[in-house]
């Protein structure tokens, strides 16, 4: 008794105001500052990264440079001589002798800004070319292997018992092998070809997602929301879909930015290794181990253009995964 | 008569588990009528929220599962059904308020999105239907600005109106059994009294039986029209809400209303609470449960459950005590002292 006369009338008038109690506290946390949604909140502690911003742009020029390339593929422009409409300005795979004298290909001009190689091809207009394939390469790669894994993780940690030993000793075997070695097993069955490469690299890194999403369904379908959702009447497709999933994408982020990267280095060592990208048509990989031997022999220009546009764009995905990894990180809330 | 919802007889729920086997709910019946609420309590481990949840069928199966008994709702049992049909009993016929409020909404929902989805899981209506229902449903349970609060998402919600939000997406499908699952129990002592009340309020405007699962009497003394008293997973005592207060015959029931303060004592007094554990559930004595804890035991008490014995009406009673001596201790105890002149 003693305590409520302290507080006096307010809290008297509290009392009356019965339900109306709970509901001013709320209304005043409306009236001041509007709580942050997840994306917005996740967009301002980026932002303050400065490298994952660097790494969000590289990705955003390359994906624009990637897409231009292909739109143009698409609409079936062909790349003449000069300006044809789009970034490449010459055909990448047009072979012009008398720009490689000797066989060594010619230094970076203004005409050629990255030089020609030792058949006289644009190197700058291959790369740009060779940015579409590495870029559909880690999109549609990670794609399939994000299809594979989001279904696989998810029903595995929901259901637990016996289809999660099966899905999880499957994905076991996956890591077990060693990783070129399988991708170029799955390359020889499937043969060599733009396509194989995508459906061989997204075969090959779905364990990896599964794994990720079984463990944060692990813990979020303990969860009161998720028994309340089946107290509801829900399937359980769709307490899986529609309730758990949701709540487990944050790392998945993360992984997505750094597969992309990942995907895009093993595309590169598939060509280098002569399994990827089949001549004449241009990829970082296929670029850096046809103008390998040419560096020795004082023809720079070749090597170093792909090489940089493979190494830029890596560190780009990659430091932007770091970045979003932090940033979606709750523990290192201020 | 009132309309017979519900009735549940012999209801046993056991979890087979590596130490053993936990007999959770052993031989537990009760009824429901319509309009009727009906209050559950015991202490932690009593098999409240597993005859509840075994209503429900949500019991998690392994390792738990109901061994015997039948749930008989209107004229179906329960434990007949497919696993689509008791789906389409869950949420429609019977519908469950969780215990916490903050954790039983999904954080990445919008709340009316929730609502929404409850409603076109069992009725057939379109999307901005059931959005406009959300809206209404959430103003009928007592939040203010409907309309935009629909639009948030729990974070943006305290925890009283998360609660009745939570109540709003149980009678979303206008459920004939209510279970409130300790529905105050996470809440503020100012907030659960508004959320008993919308509790009640919607009782009364939708017909249904409540079944209210908690551990606070004043709660269950505001509320219920009947209480059973659970213990190491039988029910000790049944009976109406007067019989039980007044009337108590079990000596379990004794200690619960024992234990707690009455605004009506004079003289300085120290509660008395239960001495001692609740029973390991696996090791369950094969008579009464409450041995050991019970300060009138007799030898038999040990060996056999008593059989239900009917003191009243509607109100029956497992002890093995006589019903004179049951009388003569009660009267002995302080807390029971002006009920015997």
């Amino acid at each position: 008794m003693s305590e409520r006369s302290t507080s006096g009338d307010i809290g008297a008038a509290d009392l009356v105001a019965g339900a109306g109690g709970e509901v001013a506290m709320a209304g005043d946390r409306l009236a001041g500052t509007k709580p942050l949604g997840l994306w917005a909140d996740t967009w301002r502690r980026l932002r303050r990264n400065h490298l994952a911003v660097v790494g969000l742009g590289i990705i955003v020029v390359f994906l624009a440079v990637g897409m231009t390339q292909e739109v143009a593929n698409l609409a079936g422009v062909s790349t003449g001589e000069r300006g044809a409409g789009y970034l490449a300005p010459y055909d990448p795979n047009a072979v012009n002798y008398e720009l490689s004298p000797k066989g060594l290909g010619s230094p970076p001009s203004w005409s050629h800004p990255f030089g020609t190689d030792y058949l006289g091809r644009d190197v700058f207009s291959r790369t740009l070319v060779a940015t579409r394939i590495s870029m559909l390469v880690g999109v549609i790669a990670v794609s399939i292997a994000l299809l594979i894994g989001l279904i696989l993780g998810p029903i595995s940690g929901y259901y637990g018992g016996w289809v999660d030993a099966v899905i999880m000793r499957t994905a076991d075997i996956f890591f077990a092998f060693p990783y070129i070695l399988f991708v170029l097993l799955i390359m020889t069955v499937l043969g060599p070809g733009l396509w194989n490469v995508f459906i061989a690299i997204g075969i090959l890194s779905w364990a990896s997602y599964a794994r990720l999403t079984r463990g944060s369904v692990l813990s979020v379908k303990a969860m009161e929301y998720i028994e309340a959702a089946r107290a509801q009447g829900a399937s359980d497709l769709r307490i899986i879909f529609r309730h758990v999933l949701p709540n487990t994408m944050a790392p998945v982020y993360v992984a997505i930015a750094m597969g992309v990267g990942g995907a895009i280095v093993t595309e590169a060592a598939l060509s280098f290794l002569g399994i990827g990208i089949q001549p004449p048509n241009a990829s970082w990989g296929k670029m850096i181990s046809d103008y390998l031997s040419y560096l020795q022999v004082g023809s720079w220009w070749m090597l170093s253009f792909p090489s940089v546009f493979l190494v830029v764009t890596v560190f780009g995905f990659i430091s932007f995964g770091n970045g979003l990894r932090d940033a979606t990180d709750p523990k290192l809330k201020e | 008569m009132a309309e017979r919802l519900l009735t549940v007889e012999g209801l046993s729920t056991h979890f087979f588990t590596h130490a053993g086997v936990v007999k959770a709910v052993n031989g537990v019946s009760f009824t429901l009528d319509r309009k009727e609420t009906l209050g559950i309590v015991g202490e932690s481990g009593s098999g409240k929220t597993v005859a509840a949840l075994s209503l429900m069928r949500l019991i998690p199966d392994p390792p738990g599962k109901v061994v015997e008994g039948s749930l008989m709702l209107g004229g179906r049992d329960l434990r007949t059904l497919s696993d689509e049909e008791m789906r389409q009993v869950r949420g429609n016929d019977i519908a469950m308020i969780f215990q916490d409020p903050m954790t039983s909404l999904n954080p990445v929902l919008k709340v009316g999105r929730q609502i929404a989805e409850a409603i076109t899981l069992h009725q057939d209506k379109k999307k901005a239907e059931a959005w406009e229902m959300a809206a209404a449903l959430l103003d009928r349970v007592g939040i203010p600005d409907a309309r935009k609060r629909v639009d948030q998402y729990p974070f943006e919600f305290s925890g009283g109106m998360r609660q009745r939000a939570m109540i709003a997406m149980a009678i979303s499908c206008n459920p004939d059994i209510l279970i409130a699952d300790e529905p105050t129990t996470a809440l503020d002592v100012t907030i659960q009294a508004q959320i008993i009340d919308v509790i009640e309020e919607m009782q009364q405007r939708y017909e249904s039986g409540v079944i209210l699962i908690t551990h606070d009497l004043g709660v269950v003394a505001e509320v219920a029209d009947k209480v059973m008293v659970m213990y190491g997973g039988r029910t000790v005592e049944y009976g109406g809400i007067d019989e039980i207060f007044y009337n108590p015959h079990h000596p379990y029931t004794w200690g619960l209303l024992g234990s707690l303060p009455r605004l009506d004592q004079t003289e300085k007094t120290r509660l008395t609470p239960i001495k001692g554990q609740p029973p390991d559930l696996i090791t369950l004595p094969s008579g009464c449960p409450f041995v050991g804890r019970c300060l009138y035991e007799r030898p038999e008490c040990r060996d056999q459950w008593p059989a239900l014995e009917i003191v009243g009406p509607e109100h029956g009673v497992h002890c093995w005590i006589p019903e004179a001596e049951r009388r003569e201790i009660r009267a002995t105890l302080p807390h029971f002292q002006e009920y015997v002149a």
